[in-house]
C-alpha cells in the first residue's frame, strides 16, 4: 500500500442531511490515469475535496502521496493540481497575470507560463481578459494552472464540460503526454465515451459508494453485457422462428435485435449469415460500450 | 514572497482594473472638495480657520461614505469566491486560510487608504493651501482624520468579511452588509437619541461615554471631533466633550479593537466552515 499514491480506506464523509460517502475503499498505483465517474451527487467532488485535505472525513482515512492531506503541511499541496468543477475566473486580469499569481501563489516564477498557455492553446489570447474567455478557454486556463509546479498528482473535476469535441482531444493528448511522465490523473466525468481507451483504471461511484473499480476490460467482463445483432429482414417472424433460443426483440418492422454473449457473437453472425441473402439483408454488430457498463453498474 | 502579499497584491490590482479605485476616489474627492468650499465659504466673516472647519465637514461625510465603501469593498471577498469556485481552487494551494484573509485584508485596506489619502487629501491640500496655509494644529488634526478614516474603513472591512464568512450566498452577504451599515451608521445613533430623549437626559453620564464606544463611527466622531481643540470649537461637540473624557489615544485603541474582534470573528468562522 505504501507504493499507492492515493489510498481510501472505509471512508464516510456525512453532512447533516446525506451521506455524501458510504464506506469507500481503493488504492491508485503511480503514474496512471483514472477515471471517477457518476452522477451528479454520487460523491465526486466529495471525494476530491478529501483527497486535497479541504474537509475532513467523518469517519476512515485518506492517504495521498503517503501523507494525510489534512493534517500534512502546506508544502505538499505543491505537489497537486487541482481543477475544480465550475470555477469561473472571474478577473479583469489577462490569462497571463491571471497564470502569473496562481505561479507566485505555489512558490514559482512566471517563467513557465507563457510555455504552459502555449500547451492548453491560450497562446493567442494571453493578454487579453479573462473575462472576455469563452467557457471552453476558461477550462483551459484552469487546466493550465492545475499544471504549475510540475505535480505528481492531477485532481480534475469534470475537466472536459465545455469543451468542444477537437479541444477534448487535445486535452487528453495532454493528459496522456503527463502520464507518460509518471504524473497520476485522477478525473471526474460523467461524459464516458470520450474516456474509452484514454483512462486505465475506472471508479464507479453511485450514491457514495464504490459499485466498481478495476481496468475498462476488467469492468466490462464483469459486467458481462450481452453483444446485439442487430438484422435487417424482409420477413422478422420467420427470423425469430429460424433462430430459436435466441433473444429477439422486434425494434420496428424489418429490424430484429438479437441478444448473445459477447464470447458467442461469431457463432452467431455465422448462424444469421448461413440464412441467406433474401431474408437476412443487412447486420449491424454493437459492443458494449463504456456508457453501458457504466449504467449497468451505476445504476 | 509570502502568499499574504501576493494575494494582497492580486486584490489591490483586481480593485484598480474593476475602476473600484478610479470610482471610490473620485467619490470621495468629489464631495470632500464641495463639503469643504461649502464649509469654508461662511467662515471667513467669523475668522474660523477653515482647514479646522473641513475636518468637522468631512469627518461626517466620512462616516456615511467610508463604512459603505468598506463593506461594498469586501462583503463578497470570501461568499463571492466560494460561488464563483476559485476559493476552493485558492485553498488547494500551499495557502492557509488565515494567510488567504490576511492578504485580502491588506489589499482591500491598501485600496481603502489609496481612495481616502488620494481623494481627502486633494480636497484638504486645496483648502489647506488655498486660504493661505493652514495653521500646524489644523494639519495635525487633517492628517488624523485621514488615518482615522482608513481605521473606519479596516473595522467596516473586517466586520464584511464575519458576512462574508457567515453568508451562505453572495446576495444574503449584501443584504446583511447593509443592514450593518445602516445599524451603525443610522440606527444605533438614533436608538440612543431616543432613550436619551425618553429619559429626558437621566443616562447616567457615566454610562453614556461608554454607549457611543459600542459603535465605531461613534468612536471615530468622538476621536476626529474632541482630539484638537481648534476643531472642537466648530464641531458642536464641545458640549459632549465635556462630558467624555476619554483620550485621543484611548479611542484609537478602540478603534483597533474594532478591526480585530471582527477580523478574529472571520477567521475562525472561516476556518471552520467547509467550502
Amino acid at each position: 500500500m505504501s507504493t499507492a499514491v492515493i489510498a481510501v480506506e472505509t471512508l464516510v464523509k456525512q453532512f447533516p442531511r446525506h451521506r455524501a460517502l458510504d464506506g469507500i475503499s481503493f488504492a491508485i498505483p503511480p503514474g496512471v490515469c483514472v477515471a471517477l465517474l457518476g452522477h451528479n451527487g454520487a460523491g465526486k467532488s466529495t471525494l476530491m475535496k478529501l483527497l486535497l485535505g479541504l474537509t475532513l472525513p467523518t469517519s476512515g482515512t485518506v492517504r495521498v502521496l503517503g501523507e494525510d492531506p489534512a493534517q500534512a503541511a502546506l508544502t505538499f499541496r505543491r505537489q497537486l493540481g487541482f481543477l475544480p468543477e465550475n470555477v469561473i475566473f472571474h478577473d479583469m486580469l489577462t490569462g497571463t497575470d491571471t497564470l502569473a499569481f496562481y505561479a507566485r501563489l505555489k512558490g514559482e516564477g512566471n517563467e513557465r507560463c507563457a510555455g504552459l498557455l502555449e500547451r492548453v492553446g491560450l497562446a493567442h489570447a494571453a493578454e487579453r481578459r479573462v473575462k472576455t474567455y469563452s467557457k471552453g478557454m476558461r477550462q483551459r486556463l484552469g487546466l493550465a494552472q492545475a499544471l504549475l509546479g510540475r505535480p505528481r498528482l492531477l485532481l480534475l473535476d469534470e475537466p472536459t464540460t465545455g469543451l468542444d469535441p477537437m479541444l477534448r482531444q487535445e486535452f487528453y493528448r495532454i493528459i496522456q503526454e503527463l502520464r507518460g511522465e509518471g504524473v497520476t490523473v485522477l478525473l471526474s466525468s460523467h461524459l464516458l465515451t470520450e474516456l474509452e481507451a484514454r483512462t486505465d483504471l475506472a471508479i464507479i461511484l453511485r450514491q457514495g459508494s464504490l459499485r466498481a473499480y478495476g481496468s475498462l476490460e476488467d469492468l466490462r467482463a464483469r459486467a458481462a453485457l450481452p453483444a446485439r445483432l442487430r438484422v435487417v429482414t424482409r420477413d422478422g417472424e420467420r427470423l425469430a422462428q429460424l433462430l430459436e433460443g435466441v433473444r429477439v426483440a422486434v425494434l420496428e418492422p424489418g429490424m430484429l435485435e438479437l441478444e448473445c454473449p459477447v464470447g458467442e457473437k461469431m457463432h452467431l453472425l455465422r448462424r444469421v449469415t448461413q440464412l441467406g441473402a433474401d431474408l437476412v439483408g443487412d447486420v449491424e454488430i454493437q459492443l458494449p460500450s463504456l456508457d453501458d457498463v457504466y449504467l449497468h453498474f451505476g445504476h | 514572497m509570502s502568499p499574504v502579499w501576493v494575494i494582497a497584491g492580486k486584490e489591490m490590482r483586481d480593485a484598480t482594473r474593476n475602476r473600484w479605485v478610479v470610482s471610490a476616489t473620485l467619490l470621495l474627492a468629489g464631495l470632500g472638495f464641495a463639503l469643504a468650499f461649502l464649509g469654508s465659504a461662511p467662515t471667513g466673516t467669523l475668522g474660523a480657520k477653515p482647514l479646522a472647519v473641513t475636518v468637522v465637514s468631512l469627518s461626517s461625510l466620512t462616516i456615511f461614505l467610508v463604512p459603505l465603501i468598506a463593506l461594498m469593498l469586501a462583503y463578497d471577498a470570501l461568499v463571492g469566491e466560494a460561488e464563483r469556485g476559485t476559493l476552493l481552487l485558492l485553498l488547494a494551494y500551499p495557502v492557509s486560510k488565515g494567510q488567504v484573509l490576511l492578504g485580502k485584508f491588506i489589499g482591500h485596506v491598501g485600496v481603502l487608504s489609496l481612495a481616502t489619502i488620494v481623494g481627502y487629501g486633494s480636497a484638504g491640500l486645496a483648502v489647506g493651501l488655498g486660504s493661505g496655509g493652514a495653521d500646524p494644529k489644523s494639519w495635525q488634526a487633517f492628517g488624523s482624520l485621514l488615518g482615522s478614516s482608513v481605521l473606519l474603513g479596516a473595522v467596516f472591512i473586517a466586520l464584511a468579511y464575519l458576512v462574508s464568512a457567515l453568508a451562505r450566498e453572495r446576495g444574503a452577504a449584501a443584504g446583511v452588509a447593509i443592514g450593518v451599515w445602516l445599524w451603525f451608521v443610522v440606527l444605533y445613533d438614533m436608538g440612543l437619541l431616543g432613550v436619551l430623549v425618553a429619559s429626558r437626559g437621566q443616562i447616567h453620564e457615566k454610562i453614556f461615554p461608554w454607549l457611543l464606544l459600542a459603535d465605531p463611527a461613534d468612536v471615530f466622531r468622538l476621536y476626529n471631533l474632541t482630539a484638537f481643540d481648534n476643531v472642537r470649537a466648530f464641531s458642536g461637540m464641545a458640549g459632549l466633550s465635556g462630558q467624555v473624557d476619554f483620550s485621543p489615544r484611548f479611542l484609537l485603541v478602540v478603534l483597533l479593537v474594532w478591526v480585530c474582534v471582527p477580523l478574529m470573528g472571520a477567521m475562525i468562522v472561516f476556518r471552520k466552515r467547509e467550502w
